[in-house]
């Protein structure tokens, strides 16, 4: 300890501790810091963001222009970041494969190597909000009950109190989300898809995005009260009351009055 | 059938003309057609194999119900739970509508089927009690001498006249003790006053509102209020950021905005319906309740559905810190009209 003790009174100790200070909090800071949601995505290679662009050019570029830089067809993808390419790309809604009030979920066109090839090359023309990790979208770590809370209040106006949908104005629709992904729940709230708002992180943070994952995963089961018609609420069960129970009411009556052969 | 005959009239002589009798002729029932079971009784040994049937599906229904309810516990999952109440409901469905079936087949096919006639007879009294009624009331008036003690009279009618306040007085009393409508006028917003998310209550930074983003919004220091539910119901408040450009402000409401993140209350004006369906592309605003859609690059004026008046709109500015705060309160009653909405 004696020598320790003599050591430290080097002159040289205070810029040695200062520079450790330095790398303590630094380290600390890059530990602890919440996942951007910005930036590159670190496992990009130069090769993926080569192998995208070519992709880019031969599928997306006749709207979205060269670049990406958008034409009068579509938007400027710069800037949009690599979660929105593995939203739009990988639940089928890119490429478009006709204009319509809105683009519509439908068989995936590419494999996913060639949609993070294709979000790679996006995220490199500029910063935007990147792919959640796994660890992000773990509905099993989020709280359903908070979950709801949240969704009760910006989500369940358009997507129905327990995420069935629901109609918007002019054909479009806001989509059920029962069987959409994890992954992709997450990142239609972070870059906010056609007529969607954004939900940034500073808005709901993430780990609020992960209880409302939690609380959509247990939606669309099964129903204690028997068949649930589709959840939709009064449309429905109004329809299956007017048409199939007055509907049958009717022929009994009919039945009852008509006279026996 | 003779009863039936008694009904077709006979011709009145006074104004008809010859074409148009004054009263259609009864075509009494049509002849009566005997049943296949009637001449054949094969067919009425298959008419008695229905009704047997169906006496036997509601047997077999009234077994199931037994079987699924001891063989199907609910236990806790929703599977279980569902699929009892499924089997129960089925099972109990056909235990009823067997015997229901079976009784109307069995009335129809295998009873006889000849029309009864049944006698309408007249409701009133005959004339010798009627007039004794009308003759008591008359004597009970004149003894009770209505005319002549007038006094009497006033305060029979007066005291009728205000017994219905018994009723009425509590009835007004009981929606409460306070008329005050201005509460209706005002909101928790008041200057200087933080926007906070619903319902985390954090505070929001204008850096933070990215364009396309929507935050709902309540007053901060909202769980503090006397009645938080009343002022939360009142102060709801949706904040949209849109592109700058795409913005289309009145003269006077240059400065209610900041860098084209507007505030507008979230409490429809047509009934008062939470209006938070916000479509991004359109910069359009629904009301789930009634298709009112507003139009948020426009002042949230109504570009469709019952609403009559815009949303109204809360000037907001930044702190010091750069949080978003209210400038004042809303500056018209928000919601839906009421009496002396703008008195």
């Amino acid at each position: 300890m004696k020598a320790l003790a003599a050591r430290r009174h080097d002159r040289r100790a205070p810029v040695v501790l200062l520079l450790l200070a330095l790398l303590l909090v630094g380290g600390l800071y890059a530990a602890l810091q919440p996942a951007p949601a910005s930036a590159a995505p670190q496992a990009a290679s130069a090769n993926d963001v080569t192998n995208g662009e070519k992709l880019f050019a031969a599928n997306c570029a006749t709207c979205h222009g060269m670049g990406a830089t958008g034409t009068n067809a579509a938007p400027s993808l710069v800037g949009v970041g690599a979660a929105a390419v593995d939203f739009q790309v990988g639940t089928g809604r890119m490429p478009l494969a006709m204009s319509g009030p809105q683009a519509q979920r439908k068989p995936v066109v590419f494999t996913p190597e060639q949609i993070s090839q294709l979000a790679a090359y996006v995220a490199s023309l500029g910063p935007g909000p990147a792919i959640p990790t796994a660890e992000q979208v773990d509905a099993s770590k989020g709280d359903p009950a908070n979950g709801m809370a949240i969704f009760r209040t910006n989500c369940a106006m358009c997507h129905n109190a327990v995420g069935a949908g629901g109609a918007l104005s002019q054909g479009k629709f806001a989509p059920n989300l029962w069987s959409t992904s994890n992954t992709h729940l997450y990142e239609a709230m972070l870059t906010g898809p056609q007529s969607m708002p954004v939900f940034n992180d500073a808005n709901i943070t993430p780990q609020e995005k992960r209880d409302i994952i939690a609380f959509i995963r247990q939606q669309g089961g099964t129903q204690p009260g028997g068949l649930s018609l589709g959840s939709l609420g009064p449309v429905t069960e109004g329809l299956w009351a007017w048409v199939v129970g007055i509907g049958l009411l009717i022929g009994a009556a009919v039945w009852i009055g008509a006279k026996s052969s | 059938m003779s009863t039936i005959d008694r009904y077709s009239g006979g011709s009145d002589e006074l104004s008809a003309p010859e074409e148009l009798p004054d009263r259609f002729q009864n075509p009494g029932l049509p002849p009566h057609r005997p049943r296949r079971g009637d001449l054949d009784p094969r067919a009425d040994k298959t008419s008695e194999r229905i009704v047997l049937a169906l006496f036997g599906l509601s047997t077999l229904g009234t077994i199931g119900f037994l079987v699924a309810y001891f063989a199907l516990p609910t236990g806790t999952d929703a599977g279980g739970i569902q699929r009892s109440t499924m089997t129960l409901g089925l099972a109990l469905a056909f235990a009823l509508l067997g015997i229901g079936t079976a009784a109307i087949q069995w009335a129809k096919s295998i009873m006889n089927d000849h029309e009864r006639v049944e006698e309408r007879h007249l409701m009133e009294s005959s004339p010798a009690v009627r007039e004794g009624a009308i003759a008591n009331l008359e004597a009970g008036a004149a003894d009770s001498g209505l005319s002549r003690r007038g006094l009497l009279k006033s305060a029979m009618i007066g005291s009728l006249a205000l017994f219905p306040l018994t009723i009425v007085v509590p009835l007004i009393g009981n929606i409460g003790g306070n008329w005050n409508v201005s509460t209706f006028k005002h909101t928790m917003w008041k200057k200087g006053l933080r926007l906070t998310t619903d319902p985390s209550g954090r505070p929001i930074r204008a850096a933070d509102v990215t364009i396309g983003s929507v935050v709902h919004v309540i007053p901060d220091g909202l769980d503090k209020a006397a009645n938080p539910m009343d002022e939360k119901a009142k102060a709801i408040v949706l904040l949209i950021r849109l592109d700058p450009r795409d913005l289309h402000e009145a003269d006077d409401r240059k400065g209610w905005s900041y860098n084209g993140i507007v505030a507008y209350s979230k409490v429809c004006t047509h009934v008062g319906c939470p209006v938070a369906l916000y479509e991004q592309q359109t910069h359009h605003l629904l009301c789930p309740c009634h298709q009112s859609t507003f139009d948020v690059a426009n002042g949230a004026k109504v570009v469709f559905g019952p609403a009559k008046r815009p949303l109204p709109q809360l000037p907001i500015t930044v702190d010091s810190e750069g949080y978003l705060v209210a400038q004042s309160d809303f500056h018209e009653p928000i919601g839906p009209s009421f009496w002396e909405r703008l008195r």
